[in-house]
């Protein structure tokens, strides 16, 4: 029983810090301000190897494990929560689904450039009338000699703005239900691909997300992902590391406000004395900080089960639930111990619960988290 | 990283497992009903080495470490808390003999513990005007000759009628604060040492809970433990380890609670179908599982640091807080799936409900814990 991270695993924690705190932090408030994409800061993520992580070297990966993953996306969260979202898709919802499905073909064109931060990755399941309920979707992709026929369209996808390639989910066979969806691989400049303005949205303004359509659009077929009809187990099993990342995400965002909120209340005097002296304040930051580190184990022991390669979603669905509500309560108890500051744009607090509320709606809902764990509960 | 138990540990877990199983949870309820002390349920507990699970073997105990006893603990305290909180408190007693005493305090003491010759050890620090504020205890400790004696009252100290040996701090000198407090071993039988009143307790009602007093209580030189003056640095280092102890009964609460929930909400139906099958239920046991396992994990970490001889009072104090508390979630949402049933005698749940209250109450309130996790915060 050691739960502590290796030397190694601490070398990649103190290089993400370090980099959170020399070009994330300074920017991130501007970011989020502007909507602004961090092109340079995701670029030199790239050059790092964190949009690669766990993808092994031979496809242009960091060759990490998972625990590394999650620590490399809790610290770069804690520096701006978009970009830490940015890379996390890029890593959960893209790469690794090429590496688990792809041919050695498809890895050299559709991974390699991707985990060696080159270029940018997306995954597009959702649509207007499809959210948890994923199986319902209505966008097609029809055989058409050796091409495939997208028509459809995919909504809040991130990294969608900027993304070169899209993991896109479409019904091959509708009679099939479920069982009829497939993966497809489609380029950004494939014919018949558009995308929308980017969203407008709360919190990870540093995120882009953004509607795509597909028109008559046509996608090779070897750039389908997997077989027919796998397309619904990819996304789930995709989903499942996807939640890790989520809920490190969530604690790094949640461990920003926290520190911040811990050296306000050193600082800042009330009723003579510094308000870290009250038991109200004391008792809401150990509050925070033990739901932090709950978390964080929750995180790491889905991690750990991930790459033995045993089952592990109902420990990722606990790790994404409570994280994520977990980064709510603390963001909000962060704002309240910064009193009226805590309400202004000058002051990081509100950033950073905007940017919680998130995490628990997307890459599935707490409910659909729940319904996960309690499936497994009650098999 | 590493989650998995050792060959010892596993082991260990799975004769506690078969104890809790055979022997300790038929016999609950009709512990609860009666308040009587169960001496052989713990004689059995002694034969297979969970009454010292940390002592070293020369001394007759078990020395599975630190990690194998919060495992065992989570074994017990899920068949029966009352049990659990004995073996707790014995358990701490025969460490810190074993840690802090002379060969000859520990000769005497640990292997009597271990073996139930003496049905229990005690832990006698609380007093009727010092819970939470420990160094405002009042006994006394006078040299008169070549003994120390003791005059003054214990308040709340488990097992005090059952045990072969007491741990007794008091004052032997002026202060202030945690100074001048002495430890000691005063056996049973020692003149002077009366048992008082036996409480009527909400909960936990098969272990023995009592008042002390010392009225003129003779005891030479070789009862003191530690060095004279040091008593609070031992009473410290023992509710360190003991909230680790306490951490993992409430995480075996849980799991009763859990299992009990689960299996009436299969069997419940209500509106055509097992109550199992409406998400309001479904939601509650994924919370509990969430909650559960978030428990266990704060509690392997606190005994895999104490384990591996780092500090651990941070993450013991956040152990406790967090199980504790999430306990008192636990149990209500299991009273809640059993409806009126959970109300009554005839299902287990109520008494889980009357056992889990004191948990966020004993060796340290949730109060406590708090400004223990937040002094380190913010140092």
């Amino acid at each position: 029983m050691d739960i502590e991270l290796s030397e190694e695993q601490r070398q990649v924690r103190d290089l993400c810090r370090e980099f959170a705190d020399a070009e994330l932090k300074p920017h991130a408030r501007r970011w989020d301000a502007e909507h602004a994409f961090p092109r340079q800061a995701v670029q030199k993520l790239g050059e790092m190897g964190l949009l690669g992580v766990a993808v092994p070297a031979e496809w242009g990966g960091a060759g990490m494990d998972s625990v590394s993953y999650a620590v490399a996306m809790e610290e770069i969260s804690r520096g701006c929560a978009g970009t830490g979202v940015i890379m996390s898709v890029n890593n959960s919802l893209y790469c690794d689904p090429v590496l688990k499905y792809g041919t050695d073909e498809q890895k050299r064109e559709f991974l390699q450039p991707f985990a060696r931060g080159e270029k940018l990755g997306a995954f597009a399941l959702t649509e207007p009338m499809s959210g948890s309920d994923a199986a319902e979707m209505r966008t097609t992709a029809a055989l058409r000699g050796e091409d495939y026929v997208l028509s459809g369209s995919k909504n809040y996808i991130t990294n969608g703005p900027q993304a070169d390639v899209i993991l896109v989910f479409a019904m091959t066979d509708p009679a099939k239900a479920h069982k009829g969806i497939s993966a497809f691989l489609v380029p950004s400049d494939a014919k018949g691909f558009t995308r929308g303005k980017p969203d407008e949205k709360v919190g990870i303004r540093a995120s882009g997300s953004c509607t795509v359509f597909f028109e008559d659009c046509v996608v090779p077929r070897r750039f389908r992902l997997g077989q027919e009809g796998d397309g619904f187990k990819i996304a789930m099993s995709t989903l499942d590391g996807g939640r890790i990342g989520i809920a490190a995400q969530a604690l790094g965002i949640a461990r920003a406000a926290h520190e911040e909120a811990v050296a306000y209340a050193k600082d800042r005097k009330a009723f003579g004395k510094p308000i870290a002296s009250f038991q109200a304040i004391q008792f809401m930051l150990a509050d925070m900080a033990t739901e932090i580190d709950a978390a964080r184990l929750l995180v790491w022991r889905a991690a750990t089960l991930k790459d033995r390669g045993v089952r592990f979603s109902a420990e990722a669905a606990m790790a994404k639930v409570f994280a994520s509500e977990m980064s709510e309560r603390v963001t909000s108890k962060a704002i309240q111990v910064h009193g009226g500051l805590g309400y202004m744009k000058e002051c990081d607090a509100e950033r950073h619960w905007r940017d919680s509320r998130i995490t628990q709606i997307y890459e599935g809902t707490s409910e659909i988290q729940r319904i996960v764990i309690s499936s497994a509960l009650l098999k | 990283m590493d989650f998995d138990l050792s060959d010892t540990q596993a082991a260990v877990v799975a004769t506690a497992r078969a104890v809790a199983r055979d022997v300790v949870a038929p016999r609950a309820r009709e512990g609860d009903r009666t308040g009587r002390f169960p001496s052989d349920i713990i004689r059995e507990l002694g034969k297979v080495g969970l009454l010292a699970v940390n002592v070293p073997e020369e001394l007759g105990g078990a020395a599975a470490g630190p990690v194998a006893y919060v495992l065992a603990m989570m074994e017990i305290a899920a068949a029966d808390c009352a049990v659990a909180v004995t073996m707790a408190v014995t358990n701490m007693v025969g460490e810190v003999i074993a840690r802090f005493g002379t060969p000859e305090q520990a000769q005497r003491c640990c292997p009597r513990l271990a073996s139930a010759e003496w049905l229990a050890g005690s832990f006698a620090l609380s007093e009727p005007q010092a819970g939470s504020d420990a160094t405002a205890l009042a006994t006394r400790a006078e040299r008169r000759g070549d003994r120390w004696v003791l005059n003054g009252e214990k308040q709340w100290i488990t097992s005090g009628d059952q045990a072969g040996v007491i741990v007794v701090w008091a004052r032997s000198a002026p202060g202030p604060g945690a100074q001048g407090i002495t430890a000691f071993l005063v056996e049973a039988g020692t003149p002077g040492l009366h048992v008082g009143r036996h409480e009527q307790k909400m909960g936990i009602r098969a272990s023995s809970t009592v008042s002390l007093a010392f009225e003129d209580c003779a005891i030479p030189d070789s009862a003191v433990l530690g060095q004279v003056g040091e008593g609070f640095k031992i009473a410290m280092a023992a509710l360190d380890g003991g909230r680790t102890g306490i951490a993992s009964q409430a995480t075996g609460t849980i799991r009763a609670a859990l299992d009990a929930a689960t299996q009436y909400a299969r069997d419940r139906r209500a509106f055509g179908q097992p109550i199992a099958e409406f998400q309001a239920i479904r939601f509650m046991l994924a919370d509990m599982r969430t909650d559960h396992d978030a428990a266990r994990l704060m509690t392997l970490r606190a005994a895999a640091l104490k384990e591996a001889g780092r500090p651990f009072t941070r993450e013991a104090s956040m152990a406790k807080l967090f199980a504790s508390e999430a306990s008192q979630r636990a149990v209500s949402k299991a009273v809640q799936v059993h409806g009126g049933y959970g109300y009554v005698d005839e299902f287990s749940v109520e008494r889980l409900f009357r056992d889990a209250r004191v948990q966020t109450l004993y060796e340290g309130t949730s109060e406590i814990q708090r400004l223990v996790i937040a002094r380190e915060l913010l140092r």
